[in-house]
């Protein structure tokens, strides 16, 4: 469907590059050292990292009001260090300690922090439309005001969450922000070939729910896009489905060594690195000199590396927690 | 209907407590709203919500699509944000459609993030065999609700638990799938002026010489058992599953000696199962005879009443095996 919500080309002297790039380098720098140490064996369990796809994160996220909702998926630490989840604690929990954001029972695959709306990563593909409809259900009901993003891939597109979801945000013009990373890839396999229609704006099209397609690697149009649907949802006009076009850099999990994908693609995405691809605006425009965003890169690496070193030196969970947080009260 | 069995002012039908039980949500906390096919404009199928949305209004008494995925996951999400839920799944069996919201949702989320989120949602599912309603439409399900951690599991067998039991679920910080036996839809009793809380059995009978626990539908037949038989049988309606008053149910075999366990679900793996184990594991030495439960066989429920009936538990066969345990020791 056609939409009236249009990412401007142009810069704007309103759009904060220089922060939304700050928050690209901090997810950049948190996931590359994550895959080094799920590598390494220092982080357990499952990891799958949004390496390639900051723009989104940092575009949608920076668009956002401070108390909006966020569900989203197993990719989902991006997403959360754009809400402004602490480093500190979301890191102590990839290390499964007792002083991790959930105390060791959720992992990388459920940071949550209702705290800064974060409804939490999910590890159901699709789980986070519908959470994010019943967020947009008491943000309409109780005038709370609040946004409900759901993020999603779209190979989650092709389970019925998707469908049921996006037709109850419609019915009840619930202030929904329905954000779809279009990493080309489900899993392992190649989504083009998992349905007749590849574009998520056009099958989103049969719910009459407007949606726009968005360079997901140019976190400025991202984020002009997500500024102008947000204050369309907050408006009253329902919701609104984005699709950022952009590319995974890493297999599924880490340890993929995805055979699947074709020889040069990963190469041809690298070269439109949203980091790049911002940086290279604002040196430009002289928005930021190319060593302020060095700087920039290496402050976030070295935040990063503290929360790792703090995450090293706290102490397993008590063996009591595991029975902690079952019922409430 | 006849004068002779008309009952008195006091008396209300399981259907109107129900519907009496979720009207007193509605007016005491705002925050509570209905949801489900059917249960506002149409009143419900079984006409449980009649009146509802007449008198809080469609934004209380919200009319879904049948997308059962969609709705009941919206009503996860909408719990987490501040609404209290009452979501509707018209058939118990339907709930295979819409596992992933109750299972890996609204169970675990509040574990997964150490206490952060609270899910105070309650999922009406309406059950019951015996009225020819084959096998998609005829299952007891509650074990495996009772399976989760995280799931409070009600079963209200009487018209004052169906209001008592319902208010109780809705207020309750957790997740809690209540179960109705549309066979006790017409019946009628009193109100309890001071009702028992959630998660206490109640002897609804007291006897000598076999303990008898059941749950839901099925206490009726165990009265009638425990009128027609030679034997005296303490009847234990446990109310809930989960929790589980072990308390309740290990003072009265203390007594007797003697314990069955009968329910509507199948026998095979049912919550029988559990209860048997637990009494031996604590009162081998108490144990006058082997524990027996009495269950439905491990075939699907067969559409014809006549076959129906050859399967679901009688009081003749109730009063039958107390006798049997009662002979034996």
């Amino acid at each position: 469907m056609s939409t009236s919500v249009q990412a401007s080309t142009t810069d704007s002297p309103a759009v904060p590059e220089r922060d939304l790039f700050a928050t690209m380098a901090l997810i950049r720098a948190f996931e590359t050292r994550v895959a080094e140490l799920y590598r390494d064996g220092e982080i357990p369990g499952f990891v799958h990292t949004s390496l390639g796809q900051e723009g989104v994160a940092a575009g949608v996220g920076g668009a956002l009001a401070a108390d909006d909702y966020v569900a989203t998926t197993h990719r989902g630490h991006g997403h959360c260090l754009a809400r402004g989840m602490d480093v500190d604690a979301m890191m102590a929990e990839l290390f499964a300690r007792g002083a991790g954001i959930c105390h060791g029972k959720g992992g990388s695959m459920h940071v949550a922090d209702p705290s800064h709306g974060v409804l939490g990563a999910n590890a159901i593909v699709g789980a986070s439309l519908p959470l994010a409809v019943g967020a947009g259900l008491s943000s309409k009901h109780l005038s709370q005001g609040r946004v409900a993003v759901a993020f999603f891939g779209e190979g989650a597109v092709n389970q019925g969450a998707f469908h049921e979801a996006v037709n109850l945000a419609a019915i009840w013009s619930l202030p929904v922000l329905l954000v779809c990373e279009n990493n080309i890839y489900a899993e392992f396999s190649d989504s083009r070939t998992l349905t007749r229609v590849p574009s998520v704006v056009d099958r989103c099209a049969a719910y009459g729910v407007d949606a726009a397609a968005v360079d997901g690697n140019d976190v400025v149009a991202v984020y002009e896009l997500a500024s102008a649907a947000a204050a369309r949802c907050r408006a009253g006009e329902g919701p609104f489905l984005i699709e950022a076009e952009t590319y995974r850099w890493h297999g599924h999990y880490e340890g993929d060594p995805q055979p699947y994908k074709p020889d040069g693609e990963d190469a041809s995405w690298r070269e439109r690195d949203p980091l790049e691809v911002s940086g290279k605006r604002l040196t430009a425009a002289g928005g930021a000199s190319s060593e302020e965003l060095a700087k920039l890169r290496e402050e976030a690496g070295a935040r990063v590396d503290a929360a790792i070193e703090r995450a090293r030196s706290l102490p397993a969970p008590d063996p009591e927690e595991a029975y902690a947080d079952v019922f409430g009260d | 209907m006849s004068s002779a069995t008309e009952a008195p002012a006091a008396e209300r039908r399981y259907i109107d407590a129900l519907n009496e039980g979720m009207a007193t949500a509605l007016e005491e906390d705002e925050r509570v709203v209905v949801m489900g096919i059917d249960v506002g404009a149409g009143g419900g199928i079984f006409r449980v919500t009649k009146g509802l949305y007449e008198r809080f209004g469609p934004e209380r008494v919200i009319d879904t699509p049948i997308a059962e995925m969609g709705y009941v996951g919206a009503a996860v999400g909408a719990a987490m944000t501040g609404l209290r839920p009452i979501v509707e799944i018209m058939f118990m069996d339907f709930v295979g459609v819409c596992l992933d919201p109750i299972l890996n949702q609204a169970a675990k989320l509040r574990y997964m993030t150490a206490g952060a989120l609270e899910i105070p949602v309650v999922f009406r599912m309406q059950t019951g065999a015996g009225k020819a309603a084959g096998a998609q439409h005829s299952q007891s399900l509650e074990a495996w609700f009772a399976h989760v951690p995280g799931l409070k599991v009600v079963l209200p067998a009487t018209v004052a638990d169906a209001r008592d039991l319902m208010l109780a679920a809705v207020r309750d910080p957790n997740p809690v799938v209540f179960v109705e036996n549309r066979r006790l839809y017409g019946s009628k009793g009193d109100i309890d002026a001071d009702p028992l809380p959630l998660g206490k059995a109640r002897v609804a009978r007291p006897g000598e010489q076999v303990t008898v626990v059941t749950w839901g539908q099925m206490l009726r037949t165990c009265l009638a058992a425990a009128e027609e038989g030679d034997a005296s049988l303490e009847v234990i309606d446990l109310r809930s599953l989960a929790p589980l008053d072990m308390e309740t149910i290990l003072a009265s075999v203390r007594r007797t000696g003697r314990l069955l366990i009968v329910h509507e679900a199948i026998q095979d793996f049912g919550a029988g199962a559990e209860i048997a184990a637990r009494v031996g594991d604590q009162l081998f030495d108490e144990l006058r005879t082997p524990v027996r439960r009495l269950g439905t066989p491990t075939v699907p429920m067969p559409f014809s009443p006549d076959l129906e009936k050859a399967l679901l538990p009688t009081s003749k066969a109730i009063s039958t095996a107390a006798e049997a345990l009662v002979a034996e020791g």
